[in-house]
């Protein structure tokens, strides 16, 4: 922890342009790495006068692996695994995104089977993941109950997960070509199970949290970032959809059987962690209404397309983008014609969130930091990567 | 506008300016000196309006580095590639961050991860490594750590 000592006694510190941080009366904290609002471990170094946040800092890396590096010795069949510990919350969203990359570069047709049953996967990892984001928030605001409410549902999404796939959070369920097996015969019966009880569940969320006047206060006005601020950070995802930003890739550019769904893109105007908030709770419900479209609707027919079991990319670049809960997963391979890719970039969304933190927080109170990275819902393993 | 258009309307701006259509999006060649001006023209020009830099990273060819720019227009929606070879022993090429302020944190992360000097850049420091990793570089290829790296 050296790094903090050297700041705290750094004393005065001066940017490069000039703006002179540390004048008198100024005290410099440190939240993290180890802080229950930070959700994992995020370092922030936060300069205060008063109450007053005049700078924040996130001191990233705690939980870096170097995953691009790592996948660089791994075949194509093996990297998709590294990224459901990126962001753990969306993994199958992030194994959908490298698996449609392998695919676009080899032009592998994924049967229809699989396309949809990615999708229901993809919105029931969303579900689970604004599920613990909700819960998570309301605790950071001061509410405890709602964060048992919102595992509790969590519990069953989870469930369904496990019988299928065989794993509750690190699923690695998808490869190149399709599926890695079938459906679980319960699996129709118990996402339907599901979606009726949910469909209560979220009106009661809004009972419990959403129409509550405390949380109202705590959220309205804060952490304002305007429309052309959250593009110029790069923002994507409910967080940039909550100033108004058109950013929903399932709508930009449909990937699998999307542009086959009716669903609304949610767009908020607030521009501020209300907005952010609303945002989530309405995808929930957009998310439950893809499902349905989809749960009877399954076509028969394989699972997973015939691939070589040695996967070899032509040589070239390849981008494909895909929404996940928390904004838009790029994968960019660089491919030299081998069997493992020359190079490998993860775009993950909640680096390009964190960024405009700063430029957020300056200005406004300290205990309002909390409410602003709440709905942020960031997840430190897919900044740090 | 499609690619034809975007091609004919960058080589006014910028007539050094090569073009690689083989892959998805229209991909654009440049030396580093051009970038800074350039970079202006593709967020200022009406008809261009490059808002959004959405993948800001570098690759190692071993003999040079190639720094590479996602651009998308959230108004037009299209997207373009930009490339700038770098010299390996002293790569250096503008910061764009008072453009797209995304770039802070990217370019931070393509500095300590490459080595890529970012000429006035407000902040550059390392950002995901510890101190004393300075000059390590661990993403270029010919990074060696017996102890922290394991080879399959």
């Amino acid at each position: 922890m050296f790094r903090e000592t050297e700041i705290l006694q750094s004393g005065s510190q001066v940017l490069p342009s000039g703006q002179d941080l540390g004048g008198a009366g100024d005290l410099v904290i440190n939240v993290g790495p180890q802080h229950p609002a930070t959700h994992g471990v995020l370092h922030l170094v936060i300069t205060l006068n008063g109450e007053t946040i005049k700078k924040v800092e996130p001191h990233l890396g705690y939980i870096h692996r170097s995953i691009e590096k790592m996948c660089e010795s791994l075949t194509y069949r093996q990297f998709i695994y590294v990224t459901s510990r990126m962001d753990y919350l969306s993994a199958h969203i992030n194994n959908h995104a490298c698996a449609m990359c392998v695919e676009k570069a080899m032009q592998i047709e994924v049967p229809e089977r699989a396309q949809v049953i990615r999708v229901i996967m993809d919105e029931l990892t969303r579900i689970a993941s604004h599920e613990l984001w909700w819960g998570a928030m309301a605790m950071d605001i001061g509410a405890f109950t709602p964060f048992f409410h919102a595992f509790r549902e969590r519990e069953k999404i989870n469930e369904i997960m496990e019988e299928t796939c065989g794993a509750r959070l690190t699923m690695n369920y998808y490869v190149p070509g399709g599926l890695m097996a079938d459906l679980h015969p319960d699996f129709q019966k118990k996402v339907k199970e599901f979606i009726e009880l949910f469909k209560r569940k979220v009106d009661e969320y809004d009972e419990l949290v959403t129409d509550n006047i405390i949380f109202i206060n705590r959220m309205k006005g804060v952490g304002l970032i305007s429309k052309e601020d959250a593009v110029s950070f790069g923002w994507s995802g409910p967080a940039a959809r909550g100033s108004g930003v058109n950013c929903d890739i399932r709508k930009l550019y449909p990937y699998a059987v999307y542009d086959k769904v009716e669903f609304d893109e949610i767009l908020e105007t607030g521009c501020d962690s209300l907005a952010r908030y609303m945002v989530r709770i309405r995808e929930m419900k957009q998310s439950i209404r893809i499902i349905e479209q989809l749960i009877d609707n399954i076509p028969e027919g394989d699972f997973q397309a015939k691939t070589k079991a040695v996967l070899k990319l032509p040589k070239g670049e390849f981008y494909t983008r895909v929404e996940t809960a928390r904004g838009e997963l790029g994968v960019y391979i660089v491919s030299e014609g081998a069997t493992t890719p020359y190079r490998i970039k993860f775009r993950s969304p909640g680096f390009s969130n964190l960024s405009a933190l700063d430029h957020m927080a300056r200005g406004s109170k300290l205990g309002d930091l909390v409410a602003m990275m709440g709905t942020l819902d960031l997840v430190i393993p897919d900044i740090d990567r | 506008m499609n690619n034809g258009e975007l091609k004919s309307k960058i080589t006014e701006l910028l007539p050094a300016a090569t073009f690689d259509e083989s892959g998805e999006w229209l991909n654009i060649n440049i030396e580093p000196v051009d970038w800074l001006s350039f970079a202006g023209n593709l967020r200022n020009e009406d008809s261009l309006f490059f808002d959004y830099l959405f993948c800001l990273t570098c690759i190692d060819w071993k003999t040079h580095l190639t720094m590479v720019y996602h651009l998308s227009s959230t108004k037009f929606r299209h997207n373009i590639v930009v490339k700038s070879k770098l010299d390996r022993e002293k790569p250096e090429i503008e910061s764009v961050s008072h453009i797209w302020k995304t770039a802070i944190f990217h370019e931070r992360e393509v500095y300590e991860m490459f080595g890529v000097n970012f000429l006035n850049h407000p902040d550059l420091r390392l950002l995901i490594l510890p101190d004393g990793w300075e000059g390590k570089n661990p993403m270029r290829k010919d990074f060696e750590d017996p102890i922290n790296m394991i080879k399959l």
